[in-house]
């Protein structure tokens, strides 16, 4: 403490501080994220089992890829799930942000709404397969109660990828919530006071100033939560392993079983690059669209 | 000259000592073979064998790990990558072929301890199952199964039906025979109407006549369809082992699958969604929560429907019954049988051998016989197997083991590329279990398995 607080005329040249307190993230990040993108992509041009030297092949794997039927449905499958997940999501997560800061200042309430992020996402699949089996199910239990017939949420293809869906909503919109709750905190009270003096309603506020002014937040939220999105696999694995039939058989399920269960690693790459490719450009455009680097806040 | 001699000398020397540093631990023992399997109703009666192994051989030890199956198998790849694979572990045909090709499995014939496995100790045709396409044994049997049918007595009793009948029953794809006759007649609806009578509501079934193993797309239908295609007549592949050419577009394949998943639409069987889709609760639960009545499953699982209980906790009686007689005029049951492999990986592959021989000797599958789980490949192991069930379960297993005498059993088809073969199978054989696709679609299935083996060739 003594020694930082020494004023210097001249500052000093930290320059060799800052690399050693950036060294170890760099070498996480080279190690554990650059390495292995660039030695997936240089595997996506190879035929590779895992066990025995990979050897190149061209573009084999992408001429496979577009030819591929189960990976033109896995795409499908996957942007439909990403669709209702994100929107779901997305407006639960704001209506929940809004009420944590206008209705209530209680921290354990706060609290409460970001406990299904601390579950696992294992153990939130496996208590969502318990709650909608079709035969134990307190889920279905209650729909008869209610005079219905039994839904089969996870083995039938018209509900598997609502239902994978809606238990990743339960699992993340507290945690997302809270993100938007975050960039409600930085909009200044002096807004609603002037709102207020001015006889607006809730609504109307929250029309005017709350989503105008949170847009920067929102679409950072949004990039970080498409992304994640898009990845879904252990819900899948867990609920239906892609079936019934290729109904829930989203991209990354269908590239880990290619890789790990049918030991094509080199075409299981090939596909992980187009998921990069498809990611890097949807990431761009949501940049770009939401204008997530200017702030309406000046 | 002479300086050199020296130098020669010491480096023999050095080399001498390295050689003998490394194989001592062989020699004078203190290894500890890694040893996985699956099944933990097996665990007991190995580790039996493996405190016997340990005193015949001072200074070893096995060390048994247990998986379940589906974790089993991609600890198992995953430790293949990662040099954590056990020396040994309990191999499947549809996985051996594709462990040969990804060359971690080392050829028996190669160690001295398992070189002088004999083919003719065992069960017929088990030994030679688990040779590769280059000739060499890369297994050595331990086990073998067929499968039966399970029922619940009780049902058989309320629905006026004598057990007996059940050794006889036939069926045919056109109209099912005596064996869709008695299922229909075992299944209840809500209202407590027999699938066989007037005013039956296939939409509210409360018991099915036949239990269902999912669709049968992993394993070749073993435990689901196999006793009906293989008693119509109708091979998986060309030549077994190794065939290269499919038959899923033979009509008898397809008609008879069309007799089978039907049932599920006449109401005599669960559906997808009713065993819980790709999560489904095995024919042994289906039986012991009567959700079916009669349910084919395989002999590995006699001790666990020995075990059921009902809601009240108390023993639930069992009956077996043989598969049924097809159009063939035989009946017929899948013949498999499971191998212990050492890996390629094991640094010590000679204390493996001896361990594996072990478990393929007299000794132990006569201890694996007494336990009564499975049936050894050895037969005076499969004979103290089925008097256990007699003597100590009250169980008759002629049911599995009259098809091994009867010489009504075909070979698990072994082939190359089963990873593959199994992927694209599992959704095609659900869409035809669901009713999302009709059985004539197994002939795009079919193209699309013979032109793995066209890539292969």
């Amino acid at each position: 403490m003594a020694v930082v607080s020494v004023p210097k005329k001249k500052r000093k040249d930290d320059t060799r501080l800052a690399i050693l307190f950036i060294a170890p993230a760099l070498a996480g990040f080279l190690v554990f994220m650059i390495w292995p993108t660039l030695r997936g992509i240089y595997l996506s041009f190879t035929s590779f089992n895992l066990l025995t030297p990979p050897e190149f092949n061209g573009l084999d794997n992408y001429i496979r890829m577009v030819q591929d039927p189960v990976f033109w449905n896995s795409m499908v499958v996957t942007v439909y799930y990403v669709i209702i997940n994100i929107a779901l999501q997305t407006a639960f997560a704001l209506a929940i942000a809004v009420m944590m800061q206008r209705l209530t200042k209680r921290t354990w309430l706060r609290g409460v709404v970001l406990t299904p992020y601390l579950v696992s996402n294992v153990v939130a699949a496996l208590i969502f397969l318990w709650i909608l089996d079709y035969q134990l199910g307190l889920g279905n239990r209650v729909l008869e109660l209610i005079g219905m017939d039994r839904i089969a949420f996870l083995a039938d293809s018209a509900w598997v990828i609502p239902t994978i869906a809606v238990i990743n909503v339960w699992r993340h919109v507290g945690y997302t919530a809270l993100l938007i709750f975050a960039g409600l905190q930085t909009i200044p009270e002096t807004m609603y006071e002037a709102g207020r003096m001015d006889g607006a309603s809730e609504l109307t506020m929250f029309r005017r100033i709350t989503l105008p002014l949170l847009r920067p937040i929102l679409a950072l939220v949004l990039i970080i939560t498409v992304v994640g999105s898009f990845q879904v696999f252990d819900t899948v694995a867990v609920t239906t392993r892609g079936g019934p039939v290729d109904s829930s058989r989203v991209l990354q399920y269908y590239i880990y079983d290619m890789a790990f269960g049918r030991f094509q690693f080199g075409y299981a790459s090939a596909m992980s690059v187009a998921l990069l490719l498809v990611l890097i450009v949807i990431t761009f455009l949501q940049y770009r669209l939401t204008r997530a680097e200017q702030s309406d806040l000046a | 000259m002479r300086k050199r001699l020296a130098a020669l000398m010491s480096a023999l020397l050095v080399a001498g000592c390295g050689w003998g540093g490394t194989d001592a631990p062989t020699e004078s023992g203190g290894g500890t073979i890694e040893y996985w399997l699956w099944d933990s109703a097996q665990q007991p009666g190995y580790q039996k064998c493996a405190d016997l192994f340990a005193t015949e051989n001072p200074g070893l030890r096995v060390d048994i790990s247990q998986y379940g199956w589906d974790v089993y198998w991609s600890k198992l790849t995953a430790g293949f990558i990662a040099d954590t694979a056990p020396d040994v572990f309990t191999d499947h045909l549809n996985k051996f072929a594709q462990f040969v090709d990804l060359e971690v499995l080392r050829p028996l014939d190669d160690l001295a301890p398992t070189a002088d496995i004999n083919d003719g100790d065992y069960q017929e045709g088990l030994a030679e199952l688990w040779k590769g396409q280059d000739g060499k044994r890369y297994g050595a049997p331990k086990d073998w199964d067929t499968v039966a049918m399970f029922y619940n007595p009780a049902s058989m009793q309320a629905a006026g039906i004598d057990p007996a009948s059940l050794n006889t029953l036939t069926w045919n794809p056109a109209d099912g025979g005596t064996f869709e006759k008695t299922i229909a007649h075992l299944t209840i609806d809500a209202n407590g109407v027999r699938g066989d009578e007037p005013g039956f509501d296939k939409t509210k079934v409360k018991q099915y006549g036949l239990g269902v193993d999912g669709s049968g797309g992993a394993g070749w239908g073993q435990t689901q369809w196999s006793a009906f295609t293989g008693s119509a007549g109708w091979s998986v592949t060309d030549r077994n082992p190794w065939g290269s050419r499919f038959n899923l577009d033979q009509p008898a394949f397809q008609s008879t699958l069309n007799w089978y998943f039907g049932l599920v639409r006449k109401g005599y069987m669960p559906s997808f969604a009713e065993i819980g889709g790709n999560n489904p609760v095995g024919p042994d639960k289906q039986i012991q929560s009567g959700l079916a009545a009669i349910a084919l499953d395989g002999s590995w699982k006699i001790s666990t429907f020995a075990n059921l209980t009902d809601a009240a906790g108390q023993k639930l009686e069992m009956g077996i019954a043989p598969t049924p007689i097809g159009p063939s005029g035989k009946r017929a049951s899948m013949f498999n049988g499971l191998a212990d492999s050492i890996t390629s990986l094991s640094e010590q592959p000679d204390n493996a051998a001896k361990w594996v021989k072990f478990m393929s000797g007299e000794q132990c599958q006569n201890i694996i016989g007494e336990s009564g789980v499975v049936f050894p490949a050895r037969p005076a192991g499969t004979e103290k197997a089925i008097a256990f069930n007699r003597d100590e379960r009250k169980l008759d297993v002629s049911a599995f083991t009259d098809q091994v005498k009867d010489k009504t059993t075909f070979l698990f088809p072994v082939t190359t590329n089963a990873a593959d073969i199994t992927a694209l199978m599992i959704p095609r054989m659900d869409a035809v279990y669901i009713g999302d696709e009709p059985v004539s679609s197994l002939n795009d299935l079919n193209d699309q398995l013979n032109g793995l083996f066209k890539v292969a060739g």
